[in-house]
């Protein structure tokens, strides 16, 4: 029980974002035509905040399965990267492997990423109740957001910040434990740069191919350096 | 409903389909036996993918018209200062997050 308190308490601050994201994508799912069944289907089997925002448009806009898959590749490729970092850790995870691959979203990443100091006992099954609170969340709000269509009782504006200021928290964390900045200055550098030159709506993957690049570039001078 | 059940239904499995596709890849090409190349990418692509979180989160914030991000600013150091001072992510989160909600109303 001590190890599901302690993944409850460390996916509290993704519950104030999946919920109110999750409400905000039932919402629009239940405008678009597609009732509470459909917004819990999703959110359970596709489990991808972003991808599913743009899957109503997908639904409403009659697209093909081919447009579909390409669309999601596009939205989502930053997934691969995730699973490419997770390799050794998930390593031996044994029977909850499956379900930790599969619920690898960017915020469940953001929190299991860090190293954490447990046991190798505990470890897998405090990633799995993480993972599994952040879909309970995700998936609650959904149905929640479907529920209330467009009825809300009390302004939540700017609650979505929550999902930023995570990742800012994660950053810092992360920024004050490692001794080698290059790979979060890399990041952040190569996303602002593909940002200012792509815009808005295209810098994603260009900024993935770049990270990978530099960082590919740094490691190839380092074996050079020794 | 309007639409048929049918095509909704094939849209969104091609779309779990292919999530899991992209999560599940790198696991089944890399899992048994991992490159030393791809090991090095798992461990040094978390601090530079969150930083891209950062950057991806604060896309849409304007710098060039009225607040100019500033909400977005305070609210962010506040949750650096925080984190470097206690350590604590809920915290940090929880502290961004009200000052963030605050400022918007007030700007």
């Amino acid at each position: 029980m001590e190890v599901v308190r302690k993944a409850f308490f460390r996916s509290l601050p993704v519950m104030a974002g999946y919920v109110v994201l999750g409400i905000g994508f039932g919402i629009m799912l239940h405008n678009a035509g597609y009732g509470v069944l459909w917004a819990a289907a999703m959110s359970v089997f596709i489990y991808a905040g972003s991808m599913q925002y743009v899957g109503i448009g997908l639904l409403t806009g009659g697209a093909s399965v081919i447009t579909t898959i390409i669309t999601t590749v596009m939205v989502n490729a930053r997934h691969l990267f995730y699973s490419i970092s997770m390799i050794d850790k998930y390593k031996n995870t044994g029977k909850y492997k499956p379900y930790l691959i599969f619920a690898l979203t960017d915020e469940t990443y953001s929190l299991l990423c860090e190293d954490d100091d447990h046991t190798e006992e505990t470890i897998n099954r405090y990633r799995f109740f993480v993972s599994l609170f952040n879909q309970c969340y995700w998936v609650a709000g959904s149905v929640i957001g479907s529920l209330l269509g467009a009825v809300l009782p009390f302004s939540t504006k700017g609650i979505e910040f929550s999902m930023t200021a995570l990742f800012i928290a994660s950053f810092a964390e992360q920024w004050i434990t490692s001794k080698d900045h290059i790979p979060a200055l890399t990041g952040l550098l190569s996303t602002g740069l593909c940002l200012i030159v792509f815009g808005a709506e295209r810098f994603l993957i260009p900024a993935m191919l770049l990270i990978t690049l530099v960082l590919t570039l740094v490691r190839k001078r380092e074996e050079g350096s020794r | 409903m309007t639409a048929g059940v049918l095509t909704p239904v094939i849209l969104i499995s091609a779309m779990a389909l292919t999530t899991m596709a992209l999560r599940f890849l790198p696991f089944l090409l890399f899992g048994k036996h991992t490159p030393t190349y791809i090991s090095y990418l798992g461990k040094v692509l978390p601090q530079a993918l969150i930083a891209l979180l950062v950057v991806y989160c604060l896309k849409d914030v304007s710098v060039t018209t009225h607040p100019f991000g500033t909400p977005e600013l305070i609210a962010a150091v506040s949750v650096v200062a925080m984190q470097a001072r206690k350590r604590n992510a809920v915290l940090s989160i929880l502290l961004g997050t009200g000052i963030y909600m605050v400022l918007i109303r007030l700007f």
